[in-house]
């Protein structure tokens, strides 16, 4: 037999075995995507029954009752030549026939799947051929399982269960973050490179902070609060400063600190920014529904703490902090 | 507010067009509403859940509804948000609907549906 095999999907179209568009991979649930990277050896039944051409009818209804399966393939000189199955039994009743020989009521043109094949394809040829099991062989045609849609199933659901308690733990060990590690003083820094007039990134670094914190177990409360302060700091840094700036977060487990820096162009009378409703946004600026005067102000409704530190010609620094009640990311009770 | 009151029939009421990715839109149900243009009005004034109303069409409004978490956003007067906008609105989750009507009318006809400010 020649050994040589055809690639499997996966080798040929990559990881998920089939050309996919960046739409496509939006759409792809969990299960379609496990479907190509689970292997019919990774679920089928390996422990087989099996009988040969001259066995008697009589002998293989024993078989199949005995161990309540409901077919199992037929090996001659160590090939397969075919499956014998309780319908195939069912049609020798029929005509009174159980002392004949498996040979003669087996189904001979069979429907195998390579044990290296993606579930994917063995779904498509239960569908293709209407049989309910189908025999698995090696590259050297060798018999080395059988595999139902049953066997697919339990593949599936035994896989995503698998990834459910995976996810679990990785939510786990972000929000125990700070009782895992033990310093005087652990602190989490994320920093964004937040660019100037960059409108079309305007609000990811604040979406990703929001996400971060919840991550880490953060009330959702106070989540919302950082996003909102620190969505209106990150959108200074893009309408007013002249090369943009660094925004940065700092978590601890009872304060959570935001800051931008950058470096120009400053301002020149810090109390007259704070008054709601002034702004010096341009025309064009303010179309797009920015520029109300109210940034500062609502930064200064959701935090704890603001400050402004200001030069003209120099930059400017913005310091933002709320202080997190001590049950928060289940941090140290030392608050 | 009348609790059974679903983003759906809002939509169906309303015949606003859906402009994002299918969802099951019977499941969500509007708690109030928020109408602004000014982007940090909307972020000091609408809550989660609420629908906003506006005439901004841009990418922006995409990241502010993703932060406060808002069930949806009705664009009025027929403005276009673009391609961009449409496939980040996607990838966060966030609806956006459009109507030809100005925002005085849906803001009106949303009220008498019964979506309101719960004092």
């Amino acid at each position: 037999m020649c050994p040589t095999r055809t690639p499997t999907e996966q080798e040929k179209h990559g990881r998920r075995g089939r050309p996919i568009t960046d739409r496509d991979a939006n759409e792809i649930n969990r299960v379609e995507e496990l479907s190509y990277d689970l292997k019919v050896r990774d679920v089928m039944t390996a422990k087989l029954f099996t009988t040969t051409p001259q066995a008697s009818l009589f002998d293989v209804l024993e078989l199949l009752r005995l161990n309540r399966i409901s077919g199992v393939p037929v090996i001659q000189d160590d090939e397969l030549v075919g499956i014998i199955s309780i319908e195939d039994i069912v049609r020798a009743m029929e005509r009174n026939d159980l002392t004949e020989l498996v040979g003669q009521y087996m189904t001979r043109a069979l429907a195998t799947v390579f044990n290296y094949d993606s579930i994917y394809k063995a779904m498509q040829t239960f569908a293709e051929r209407k049989v309910g099991r189908l025999p698995v062989v090696d590259e050297t045609n060798r018999l080395v399982g059988m595999i139902t849609k049953g066997d697919i199933t339990r593949g599936i659901l035994t896989a995503l269960q698998k990834d459910y308690k995976e996810e679990e733990v990785r939510r786990y060990r972000a929000s125990h973050l700070f009782e895992d590690i033990i310093s005087d003083r652990t602190t989490l820094v994320l920093r964004y490179n937040i660019k100037a007039h960059d409108f079309t990134h305007g609000g990811n670094a604040s979406s990703n902070i929001k996400r971060a914190l919840l991550r880490l177990g953060a009330d959702p409360q106070i989540a919302r609060r950082c996003g909102i302060a620190v969505y209106e700091a990150e959108m200074n840094l893009i309408i007013h400063t002249t090369h943009g700036g660094i925004l940065k977060l700092e978590v601890e487990p009872h304060r959570i600190t935001m800051s931008t820096t950058d470096d120009g162009p400053g301002i020149s009378d810090v109390n007259q920014v704070l008054q709601p409703g002034y702004s010096t946004a341009t025309e064009q600026v303010r179309e797009m529904g920015f520029g109300a005067g109210m940034g500062l102000v609502n930064i200064k409704r959701c935090v704890d703490s603001m400050d402004i530190e200001s030069t003209v010609g120099k930059g400017t620094k913005l310091i933002m902090r709320i202080h997190v009640p001590t049950e928060n990311f289940n941090g140290r009770k030392d608050g | 507010m009348d609790k059974n009151m679903n983003l759906q029939q809002i939509i169906d009421r309303l015949n606003l067009t859906i402009l994002t990715g299918p969802r099951d839109f019977a499941e969500i149900h509007p708690e109030g509403g928020y109408t602004s243009d000014l982007l940090s009005c909307v972020m000091a004034g609408a809550k989660s859940n609420h629908l906003w109303i506006t005439l901004q069409a841009h990418l922006n409004i995409v990241a502010v509804a993703a932060l406060l978490e808002v069930a949806a956003i009705i664009i009025t007067e027929n403005a276009k948000p673009d391609a961009a906008t449409i496939s980040k609105a996607n990838e966060q989750g966030i609806i956006l609907l459009s109507t030809p009507k100005q925002t005085f009318e849906i803001d009106g006809k949303l009220w008498e549906m019964g979506v309101r400010i719960q004092e």
